[in-house]
């Protein structure tokens, strides 16, 4: 069982209130860490517009993220990626009734002021965007609205979550509908995540002091993750994933949900790729029904695609070392 | 019998909290039986009780619907088999739904529990709140409720009865064998609503 607590004590994020004869708590790790569990076994959406997020909705997203411009595009176009447009988010939040995500720089603590007074629902510190503050994230606990981060290693992602994240979603490499780099994000947390489990099992606890250090998280963080074998969040698979098969393949390897950026309106056929991608995220457990989602698209309408290789921009690197 | 049967619906949301509960529920009320997550159509006319996670209601709906789930269990639970929706299992439950900003949904609902729920009827996530709620009518006079993104019940029926208010919303209502609740009595540390459904499963199948 993923715990639902890790709250830390005075967090500013957590508003206490009294609704006539009531108090009430909002903010809290229960409601945030429990709110990314309602997206499991899900398909997070990115979209531009009110008709892709009507599309995205349609087609059974769990949620939508709302972008200015989706990935591939951002890094077409270089120059300084922010957060998008509140206008556009608002339409969208209007439009539909499935929670909406906005992405916001990373460090960059007033734009996700902004989004959370916008109202979103979860804020998504990006590496997609340009990192405002490449030496420190955002302090998450100071937020009553819950974050999610991208990380692609263990300590990476246990940084994150010790600064307040709700949720962790591997980083891939955005934007390249190249699935490649989330395996290996993915594998390298579920490699780190078996080390640490069978040092906890030895009872060699000054190797686990030796690991937290390594990793530069607390013990406390560290011991928790060990006793459990997995992240103490929801942890989604995100980068690159532009087919049913794809989505499929990265929930075979633990992840709790799938995150679809460029793959599927930059595809020709992007509604029944939507519809597609849930299926198959859905069913992943049955090959027949991945079959017969994957049968829903034609790979000539998928993206091009980039070799991971040799990129001028590596968006996965962006606060990894933070 | 050699035990209960009871299956959570496993398509989408937490499917695992609610398993977690109901095996530990099981476990101490001493009543034998055991939990399976449902993923297939097939699984469910060999089942006592069910429970309809939260998650997305449209996304649970749609897809046990396109599986042939939705039909089988609607046919299950008209014919007596107890069932147990919290969120977005209770909007499945019910007859209509209209979202607090978008307004009527037209999305796939099982129209067995005789009541208009409004989704998101508390606001956003931002919204989402904690707090101390009593179910006195089922003998838990004592319940955190945790509300994210909640629906709340707007209209009921005449055979419908409420069990929980919250702020003059109804947030809790039991018709027969069926029990819905807007907020995720999963997500806490107390069994005392998973244990009341797991005995009336149990009663339903004596």
């Amino acid at each position: 069982m993923i715990p639902l607590s890790g709250d830390v004590v005075d967090s500013k994020g957590i508003i206490s209130e009294k609704i006539e004869s009531y108090n009430i708590k909002r903010g809290t790790s229960t409601l945030k860490r429990g709110f990314a569990h309602m997206l499991k076994n899900g398909v997070v959406m990115d979209v531009t517009t009110v008709e892709q997020a009507q599309i995205a909705e349609d087609s059974g997203a769990v949620a939508v993220m709302v972008l200015d411009k989706l990935p591939s595009d951002v890094r077409k176009a270089g120059g300084v990626a922010r957060t998008a447009s509140i206008r556009i988010i608002q339409e969208i939040m209007d439009a539909v009734t499935i929670p909406v995500m906005a992405k916001c720089r990373i460090g960059h603590v007033y734009e996700a002021m902004v989004l959370q007074e916008t109202n979103v629902d979860m804020i998504d510190e990006s590496e997609v965007l340009t990192p405002a503050d490449e030496s420190h994230h955002i302090w998450k606990w100071d937020f009553t609205t819950p974050f999610v981060n991208g990380a692609r290693s263990l300590g990476e992602a246990l940084r994150r979550i010790e600064e307040g994240a709700a949720m962790i979603r591997t980083k891939g490499e955005p934007g390249t509908g190249n699935v490649a780099e989330a395996v290996t994000h993915i594998k390298n947390v579920n490699d780190e995540l078996r080390r640490i489990r069978s040092i906890y099992d030895s009872g060699d606890e000054q190797d686990l002091v030796r690991m937290a250090r390594e990793l530069r998280v607390s013990y406390s963080m560290l011991e928790e993750t060990a006793s459990l074998g997995r992240l103490p969040v929801v942890n989604f698979a995100a980068g690159g994933i532009s087919t049913p098969a794809d989505a499929a393949y990265l929930m075979t390897l633990g992840c709790d949900g799938i995150f679809v950026g460029s793959g599927i309106f930059k595809a020709e056929d992007a509604k029944e790729r939507a519809q597609a991608i849930v299926l198959a995220t859905t069913f992943w457990e049955e090959p027949d029904k991945v079959k017969e989602a994957q049968k829903m698209i034609d790979e000539r309408q998928s993206m091009l695609g980039l070799d991971t290789k040799n990129l001028e921009l590596r968006m996965q690197e962006r606060g990894s070392t933070a | 019998m050699s035990g209960l049967n009871i299956g959570v619906l496993a398509i989408q949301g937490d499917v695992a909290e609610n398993s977690f509960a109901t095996k530990m529920a099981l476990e101490e009320n001493g009543i034998e039986g055991v939990v399976r997550e449902i993923k297939s159509p097939e699984q469910i006319p060999e089942l006592n009780g069910l429970i309809i996670p939260g998650g997305e209601s449209t996304v649970i709906g749609q897809l046990s619907l396109v599986n042939g789930s939705l039909k089988q269990i609607k046919e299950k639970i008209s014919s007596g088999m107890p069932v147990l929706g919290t969120c977005a299992g209770l909007i499945l439950l019910s007859r209509k739904a209209k979202d607090r900003v978008v307004g009527e949904m037209d999305q796939p609902l099982l129209d067995l529990l005789d009541v208009k729920v409004e989704r998101n009827a508390f606001g956003r996530q931002r919204d989402s709140f904690e707090a101390e709620i009593s179910m006195e009518k089922i003998g838990i006079p004592k319940f955190k409720g945790i509300f994210i993104r909640a629906p709340s019940i707007v209209e009921i029926g005449k055979n419908v009865e409420i069990i929980s208010k919250f702020n003059e919303k109804i947030v809790a209502v039991k018709q027969g064998n069926i029990v819905g609740t807007s907020f995720h009595p999963e997500l806490t540390n107390d069994l005392s609503l998973h244990k009341y459904f797991v005995k009336l499963v149990n009663s339903k199948n004596a």
